[in-house]
């Protein structure tokens, strides 16, 4: 049969040349109903040989598919749209064993397969410290008070209604959590890109300037340094920020997130956004500020996100991120098609500022070539940067190297541990190396 | 922020037009006396409610007491399932106490911490304010009941923990009178250092924290023979590439890349059925079925038996999870089970039906 089809107008064969001897028999006899089912065998039977006429061209051209010749679904057919089904494996994932309960945990960001440098909604890493509710907006309360009646002229109350009457601003951030790569200090633990940087995402978030809330209670500025911010979780999560940066205009009570309201894990319906700080001063389910003129040493700056330095010291404090980068394609845990050429592609961001240039190595940091940066580049906000490679088919280590507009360039490990050591958890913005091997094998490996 | 992104406008000369439109709508907003209309003054039963929190120097710390003897049977009772009777537990969170000695309470410095003597750090290795621990049972603990203890059980707890530290005697009541004193016992209260770069604020020689973020590495952006060979301080040990689940399955399966196999297919269904058999203990099924026996319920290798071969197995019995039902294995019945999630009741059956392991 094949033979039939091949042959150049015969595209219709006749259905007896579609009969067995057998079936022909069937027929005489008088079982007409068998020739209809041949009718139907027949047309199945056009179009498996297709697939064996490679010479031709692709089947995928030669033969439309069925999304090409058949009708698709309606309009709002999910009222909420939601990624291809084909996209079901880059999940936000947790790393085992680095918690024993899912309410004090962390969940990664596939960066792996992330393009540009706006993290999708459903994607956002997590980390709560008592497990996220789905506050009821009607009923959440935002209060600014002081640490002392004489901070400021009254103490007051918003509603989600009055906060979002306010004057709003939309400002692309990156978020890092301040133990992102901690899992890496001493040496390397885990295969991929999503557990080694994952702790990162970065939205466009709305919101009001924090500073026009305390403008309108009337804070002495003069005295009130220091702001503690307070969540409306089980943990109340709080942190102390710096005044001077509520001052510049740039800390928001954020309720927008990538064009939507904020996302119950990441504090629906109001939280704090501090750019270019670690993201546990970014307290979510923000309920309450208070003014003050001195910092408050919580939980989370007195006993967890502090640094371990070798002298046996804690850095206290310690919030702002520093210059980071890394390689996401290709990256750890990856493996790489064939020889040839490859857009090598990743992030950068800096919590002082914008980045102002990325180089990359194919030979784990001997030699460096400077990166294409995608624009718009923004403040305190991830940067995208791709640079073209051939891969000739031999081992190479990959290795990206961020310098923010300061000046100041990203570490190797073995100038960050001879300053810090290799245990203080939090703020490791090392170098990354990835190593590829002959059969294309991506992974982790630390160049000193 | 409006001034720096107007300054960068300005640079562009032709858009400092624009630049001053702007410029001008932003500050009216900051003009405003107030905001007509939004917000209210709050009550001072408002403020009270929620400005429960704690400074070092005792600022909003509520008056009460307790001893070391309540605060042991309320820790038992409330807090030792996950900290262990005497907060030394590693298997929830990281212990409390522990790793401190007496030397260490006299110069404020944990030794264990520089020297290398230590296992692993607990709360009191680390802090350096009594009142962060104060504040922090008063407003997280207990785990699962946030907020539920009055201010004279949280001095009792805390005293608790003062005498397993070895900080004060067994006879001793903590108090808001006292607590002062017992700050000066802290092990690690001189531990703390704000001398470094990363504090976004004032520097401590304008009053605020820090070095006014000078960093603490100078590397160079040097391009070209940086250095003579290339030295792999670590790679990934095997067990960590397999450690995160099948790495393939965690990646597109187009580009230019594709995840690594790392666990190849028998792996694969291994740990999936590890994590399904985690997924059943976790919603409660394995208190009343067994993989291989009957408990309550019958055994997971009964049910296969007696749906083998039915196309509609699949579908009937994710009815049944969720309904629940009674008669078909006996006279016990089984409860609805409505609370979990659609997807999961799936996998659970889908796993049952496989063959669970």
């Amino acid at each position: 049969m094949v033979d039939i089809v091949k042959q150049p107008g015969r595209l219709r064969p006749a259905p007896e040349n579609f009969l067995s001897d057998e079936q022909v028999k069937a027929v005489g006899s008088g079982r007409r109903d068998f020739l209809r089912k041949s009718f139907l065998a027949a047309g199945a039977a056009l179009t498996a040989p297709l697939a064996a006429r490679a010479s031709e061209g692709d089947a995928n051209i030669l033969q439309n598919p069925a999304w090409t010749t058949s009708l698709g679904q309606p309009v709002a057919a999910r009222p909420y749209g939601m990624p291809s089904q084909y996209e079901s494996q880059l999940l936000r994932r947790e790393s085992p064993g680095l918690a024993r309960v899912g309410g004090a945990s962390v969940s990664f960001a596939p960066l792996q397969g992330l393009f540009g440098i706006i993290t999708p909604s459903g994607l956002h890493f997590e980390r709560h410290h008592q497990g996220w509710h789905d506050i009821d907006p009607s009923k959440h309360r935002l209060m600014v008070n002081g640490s002392d009646d004489s901070l400021l002229k009254k103490a007051k109350v918003y509603t989600l209604d009055e906060l979002m009457r306010l004057p709003s601003a939309s400002r692309i951030h990156f978020i890092e959590c301040g133990a992102n790569t901690g899992l890496e200090w001493g040496n390397v633990a885990v295969p991929t890109v999503q557990y080694t940087h994952g702790m990162l995402s970065c939205s466009e978030f709305t919101g009001v300037p924090l500073k026009y809330l305390l403008d309108d209670c009337g804070v002495d500025y003069k005295k009130a340094r220091y702001v503690l911010a307070e969540g409306a979780d089980g943990s109340s999560m709080t942190r102390t920020i710096p005044m001077e940066m509520v001052e510049s205009g740039e800390v928001m009570v954020a309720y927008g997130q990538n064009g939507e309201m904020l996302r119950p894990e990441n504090g629906y319906p109001l939280r704090l956004v501090v750019p270019g700080v670690q993201g546990v001063s970014w307290v979510k389910w923000l309920r309450r500020i208070e003014v003050g003129d001195q910092p408050y040493a919580t939980k989370d700056e007195a006993v967890h996100y502090i640094d371990l330095l070798p002298n046996g010291l804690h850095r206290q404090y310690s919030s702002v991120q520093e210059a980071k980068s890394v390689i996401t394609t290709p990256s750890g845990g990856q493996t790489l098609l064939d020889h040839g050429f490859y857009n090598v592609s990743g992030l950068a961001w800096s919590g002082r500022g914008k980045i102002k240039q990325v180089d990359v190595s194919f030979d784990g940091g001997i030699n460096w070539q400077t990166a294409r940066l995608e624009g718009p580049i923004q403040n305190k906000a991830l940067t995208r940067f791709n640079i073209n490679w051939v891969w000739d088919g031999k081992p190479a280590i990959l290795q990206s190297r961020a310098m923010d507009e300061t000046g100041y360039v990203q570490p190797t490990y073995g100038q960050l541990r001879k300053v810090r050591g290799t245990k203080s958890i939090y703020h490791n913005n090392a170098i990354q190396s990835w190593k590829i091997i002959e059969s294309g094998e991506v992974s982790n490996v630390q160049v000193l | 922020m409006f001034k720096f992104s107007s300054a960068s406008f300005c640079l562009r000369g032709t858009k400092t037009l624009l630049v001053f439109a702007l410029f001008s709508a932003s500050t009216a907003a900051l003009a405003f006396d107030n905001f007509k209309g939004v917000g209210r003054p709050a009550t001072p039963a408002e403020v009270k409610a929620w400005d429960i929190d704690v400074r070092p120097d005792f600022k909003g710390l509520p008056k009460g007491s307790g001893s070391v003897d309540q605060g042991q049977e309320l820790f038992e009772a409330k807090c030792a399932s996950c900290h262990g009777t005497f907060g030394e537990s590693n298997e929830v969170f990281t212990p409390l106490v522990g790793g401190t000695t007496k030397d260490d309470m006299k110069t404020g410095r944990v030794k264990g911490l520089s020297s290398g003597e230590l296992p692993q750090r607990t709360t009191f290795t680390k802090v350096a304010t009594i009142s962060t621990v104060f504040d922090y049972i008063q407003r997280a603990m207990p785990w699962t009941a946030p907020k539920s203890l009055k201010p004279d059980e949280v001095y009792a707890i805390l005293a608790y923990m003062l005498n397993l530290s070895e900080m004060v005697p067994a006879d001793f009541v903590l108090s808001d009178k006292n607590i002062a004193e017992v700050q000066k016992l802290l092990p690690n209260r001189n531990g703390m250092t704000t001398d470094h770069g990363m504090w976004p604020g004032a520097p401590a020689k304008k009053g605020g924290i820090g070095n006014g973020g000078v960093p603490d590495t100078a590397n160079k952006a040097c391009m070209k023979n940086c250095k003579q060979e290339v030295q792999i301080g670590s790679t990934l040990p095997e067990y960590a590439r397999t450690a995160h689940g099948e790495l393939a399955e965690q990646n597109r399966s187009f580009g230019p890349v594709r995840g690594t196999r790392t666990l190849g297919p028998e792996a694969a269904k291994k740990a999936a059925d590890a994590g399904t058999l985690e997924l059943a203990t976790k919603s409660g099924c394995m208190a009343c079925h067994g993989i291989k026996s009957k408990i309550v319920g019958p055994g997971y290798n009964e049910v296969v038996a007696r749906y083998a071969g039915q196309t509609d197995a699949e579908s009937r019995l994710i009815g049944k999870v969720k309904a629940g039902g009674q008669g078909v294995w006996g006279s016990v019945p089984m409860p609805p089970n409505a609370h979990l999630k659609d997807e999961d009741v799936k996998t659970l059956v889908q796993w049952i039906l496989s063959g669970a392991k």
